[in-house]
């Protein structure tokens, strides 16, 4: 994703501290470490900054997958608002079986995680970032052990928060009752917009990983079909044999070709349909999160008007703890304006990281159209040529 | 081919989206939507036969719009006998819920080869009617309009029996018959009594298997389903006799495709006769005396219950052969059948292999065709969802993109599809091969029985003439001579004398079937060599094409990015 990286500078020389500010990261050399069920994947993080707040121009350091996450978590709890880069899935089972491919899979998902916050002006500046990028590993370790945000939560807390969400936006949009919510139309339709895009991603998702499957599959078909033609050519003499063996040996060639496509497409055009699908899912955590400061706005407000009533009461009544009362009434003024502050910054930032998000996608899935357009076309070119190769023997044969 | 979804909704879901697909405005220039419906009834070869899309003519001039699929179909005179190798003509592909939600198995394929393929049928020399022949005679069989019909006859059940008619139409130029065109109408039985009365006639020749009985799938299936399976079935048959260059001449065929009424064949099933004629050999048998093969009966293998001593004789004569340990008085010398006959085994197991790897190839190819349609109309539903929710530009430039994706994988599952039609034809000889392995090995078998039957001749001459010299000894120690035992004596010689015409007769018999083996073998290979050639490049051709227009296709995408 070297779009990624580059946004976030224009020069890649490390030398050079009056050149224009970068902040590159790469994500490499998995390596399994532990064994069986403690099995787990180190990665090679390396950084190459000018930042001033950095320890130095380059940095190497090691992580594991809950590092990530620990990131990922605190980056939530703090940028309230912004569209958190989306971590690729902690798979429960397929970590048992570590293939090459889900190994690589999410090397790449993870430096485009990180190089998406180095280019993000806000996220760039986190100093848990600085922490992630630079601490040594106990200091990693110790960190990551200490961690109860949100996402800590078991993935059924978390699917219920989701799905309270939906219910209550379905709620809204059929017009039931339900209490506090944003009367704001305009938001009404991107959470509508944000839920629908969910559904019709995943579903491109998962028919572009079908035929990633599919295009295996063929090529195992051709791979089998080639041997057979193979060995019927034994049974027959010359000619035919030689054309029958022609055929089996060119299918083989074909079924690696196809092969290599499938993991192309895999990479190139599955895994950003994915990624985006992954995106859609940290909108709907930041629309919770907004849920959330929006109701406490509210509920605050409803403590301020309770108070308020009962301080005017007691202040008619003289009673003596119209003192105790006034002071409960300022903190809560205070804490009130605090929650409006917050809730109307999640607001400002929400929208702006709305047409940053559009945008990106747009570039993102631009290059994945086009690298799937180029993937067939590559693929179409080949298989004839190749069929095509076979003709003039053939031809001779018949003749 | 749903994998684990739940297949109804998903169909429901292809289906309502299938006429979205046909329904796509897609640029093209002529989205005829009604092109698409008239290739519903594919059978009828007058009315939809697709455009001829020679594979090597240029392909350039084959620009999106012209999808077959789209474009109406001219008309094509497919009598033309003459055609043979030109494979490269598309048969436009059955309609689109054919082919994606039928279960590939050989009904599809069955189907598929329905219909009448201008390469194919219309010439009928040759196993597969591919290869030419030197000349231009043909028969062409057509099976048709079944129907139900009552068994008039007096049956137990009352109501009676009712079974189905078939209208077996033939169009030949072959002389020596009458006219070039007639009917008739037959049931299955009669198909039976023809192929049992072939394989008699034929003995040593390649027959091609009739279809088979399926007493449970006519009682499982759906009447419908099984009737058209079975008509298909009776088609295919049918023509392949024509296809064969001896039996096409037989009286058999002949009486069965011209003589109307009832088939004039002695049936299998006279049950009533043979029961009799075997009740009155059967005391002659059991008692032991030495009933000679009549030289007539030779000619035929030992069956039933008539020939229960023969039956026992030859099966004796076998056992004799596998474990005795002195050798038979005739072996199969012929070494070069043998060799071939190993080879005729070899071809089988490999044919058998090759027909499954092609049956999973056209399942992948399917597959794959349909999974880019699903995805093309994934993304043509997102693409609608942007447009209609759109409040930035970049969404309606992603949409744009978007839409470009999904027609070009819609334009490619359609191709897919067109290819997977025309690979199945191709591959179909594979098929059609190992299901004629099966005839070969009645060749073969008929040639071992024959051979079966003179060594048990010869074995009982020689056993037979024991037995006179036993006799003429013990007889000359008597002066005189003894009444009885010279009586014996000139029975026996009698038997020697017709055991030994039975015996000539049956050589006669098995050299016949050896040199029938050997000439169908030799034409196998000929044919076989001359079709698989044409297939392979059939096969070959056609990637070609399909290819061509697909990286024209998506070059094109490309670029507009």
């Amino acid at each position: 994703m070297e779009q990624q990286r580059s946004s976030s500078g224009s020069s890649h020389s490390p030398r050079s501290s009056s050149s224009q500010p970068y902040l590159s990261i790469s994500v490499t050399e998995p390596v399994k470490l532990g064994n069986g069920v403690q099995a787990y994947i180190s990665y090679r993080v390396i950084t190459k900054t000018n930042f001033p707040e950095y320890q130095g121009p380059e940095k190497i350091v090691i992580r594991r997958y809950s590092d990530f996450v620990w990131l990922r978590d605190r980056l939530f709890e703090k940028y309230k608002g912004v569209f958190i880069p989306p971590l690729p899935e902690k798979s429960t089972v397929e970590k048992f079986r570590f293939s090459a491919e889900f190994i690589e899979l999410r090397r790449q998902a993870l430096d485009i995680f990180v190089n998406r916050i180095a280019s993000h002006h806000e996220l760039q500046q986190s100093e848990d970032l600085r922490t992630f990028l630079q601490a040594d590993e106990e200091t990693m370790e110790r960190l990551r052990s200490q961690e109860t945000g949100i996402f800590k939560k078991k993935p059924a807390d978390l699917m219920q928060i989701f799905k309270e969400m939906q219910t209550r936006v379905s709620d809204v949009v059929l017009g039931k009752e339900k209490p506090v919510e944003e009367s704001n139309p305009e938001y009404e339709k991107l959470k509508n917009y944000i839920f629908e895009l969910e559904n019709h991603l995943s579903e491109a998702q998962k028919h572009a990983y079908r035929l990633v499957k599919r295009h295996k599959e063929l090529g195992q078909s051709l791979s089998d079909f080639g041997k057979a033609a193979k060995l019927l050519g034994a049974c027959e003499g010359h000619a035919l044999g030689k054309a029958f063996s022609d055929l089996g040996t060119k299918s083989e060639t074909l079924s690696v070709r196809l092969q290599k496509e499938a993991h192309q497409l895999l990479m190139n055009f599955e895994e950003p349909l994915k990624d985006y699908v992954r995106a859609v899912q940290s909108i709907k955590a930041t629309i919770a999160e907004r849920a959330n400061a929006f109701r406490h706005q509210c509920e605050l407000a409803e403590t301020i008007k309770l108070k308020e009533i009962n301080l005017d009461k007691l202040m008619l009544t003289r009673s003596d703890k119209v003192g105790e009362a006034e002071l409960e009434y300022k903190e809560l003024k205070a804490e009130s304006e605090e929650a409006t502050r917050r809730f109307e910054n999640i607001v400002r930032v929400m929208n702006e990281e709305i047409v940053r998000f559009q945008d990106q996608k747009t570039q993102d899935m631009g290059i994945a159209f086009h690298q799937f357009a180029k993937g067939q076309s590559r693929l179409a070119n080949n298989i004839a040529d190749a069929w095509r190769s076979l003709l003039p023997k053939l031809e001779a044969c018949l003749s | 081919m749903m994998g684990s979804e739940n297949l109804d909704s998903e169909e429901a879901h292809m289906y309502a989206s299938r006429e979205e697909m046909e329904n796509l405005v897609l640029d093209e220039p002529s989205n005829n939507n009604n092109g698409t419906k008239s290739f519903s009834d594919y059978r009828s070869a007058m009315s939809s036969l697709a455009d001829t899309h020679h594979p090597l003519s240029s392909p350039m001039a084959a620009p999106a719009d012209s999808d077959p699929l789209l474009t109406p179909p001219p008309f094509r005179d497919f009598r033309n006998p003459n055609v043979a190798t030109d494979n490269s003509s598309y048969i436009e592909p059955p309609s689109y819920s054919d082919v994606i939600f039928s279960p590939f198995d050989e009904n599809a394929v069955n189907e598929i080869n329905g219909v009448d393929s201008p390469g194919r049928s219309s010439d009928s020399s040759g196993f597969l009617s591919k290869s030419t022949s030197s000349s231009s005679d043909y028969v062409k069989i057509t099976v048709s309009n079944p129907q139900k019909e009552q068994e008039t006859s007096n049956s137990l059940v009352p109501g009676g029996n009712t079974y189905v008619t078939y209208l077996i139409t033939t169009r030949t130029n072959i002389p020596g018959h009458n006219g070039s065109e007639f009917s008739v109408r037959r049931r299955f039985k009669d198909v039976v009594t023809l192929s049992d009365r072939l394989a008699e006639s034929y003995r040593g020749f390649f027959i091609p298997p009739r279809p088979d009985k399926n007493v449970v799938e006519s009682q499982v299936m759906q009447k419908q389903e099984f009737v058209e399976q079975r008509r298909v079935a009776l088609e295919k048959y049918l023509r392949r006799l024509a296809g064969h260059p001896v039996i096409r001449k037989s009286d058999e065929l002949k009486v069965f495709l011209q003589v109307q009424g009832k088939l004039p064949l002695p049936t299998s099933t006279d049950v009533a006769s043979r029961m009799l004629d075997g009740a009155v050999k059967l005391p002659k048998q059991l008692f032991g005396e030495s009933v000679a093969v009549a030289p007539h009966e030779v000619v035929q293998p030992a069956k039933g219950a008539r020939d229960l001593l023969r039956i026992f004789k030859e099966l004796k004569q076998s056992m004799a052969n596998d474990w005795g340990g002195s050798k038979p008085p005739v072996v199969e010398e012929d070494k070069e059948f043998l060799k071939k006959k190993e080879r005729m085994h070899d071809l089988e197991q490999q044919l058998s292999n090759a027909s499954q790897q092609a049956e999973s190839l056209v399942k992948g190819q399917q597959d794959m065709g349909e999974t880019m349609g699903e995805l093309g109309l994934a993304f043509i539903k997102l693409t609608k969802f942007e447009n209609e929710e759109a409040i930035f530009n970049s969404q309606r430039a992603r949409a744009a993109d978007m839409k470009n994706v999904a027609t070009a994988a819609v334009k490619a599952s359609r191709f897919y599809r067109e290819l997977n039609a025309q690979t199945v034809k191709h591959l179909d000889t594979l098929h059609e091969y190992l299901g004629l392995m099966l005839s070969v090995h009645g060749a073969f078998s008929d040639r071992s029985s024959a051979l079966l039957t003179v060594q048990t001749l010869i074995s009982e001459l020689s056993s037979l003439h024991l037995r006179a010299e036993k006799l003429e000894a013990a007889s000359s120690k008597i002066f005189g001579g003894d009444r009885s035992r010279i009586r014996k004596i000139e029975e026996l010689k009698e038997t020697i004398r017709v055991t030994e015409d039975a015996k000539h007769v049956a050589t006669g018999e098995y050299e016949r079937i050896k040199e029938n083996n050997r000439s169908e073998l030799e034409r196998l290979g000929r044919e076989r060599r001359a079709d698989f050639l044409n297939m392979l490049k059939g096969f070959v051709l056609n990637q070609c094409p399909q290819s061509y227009a697909s990286v024209k296709r998506w070059t094109i995408f490309f670029l507009h990015l």
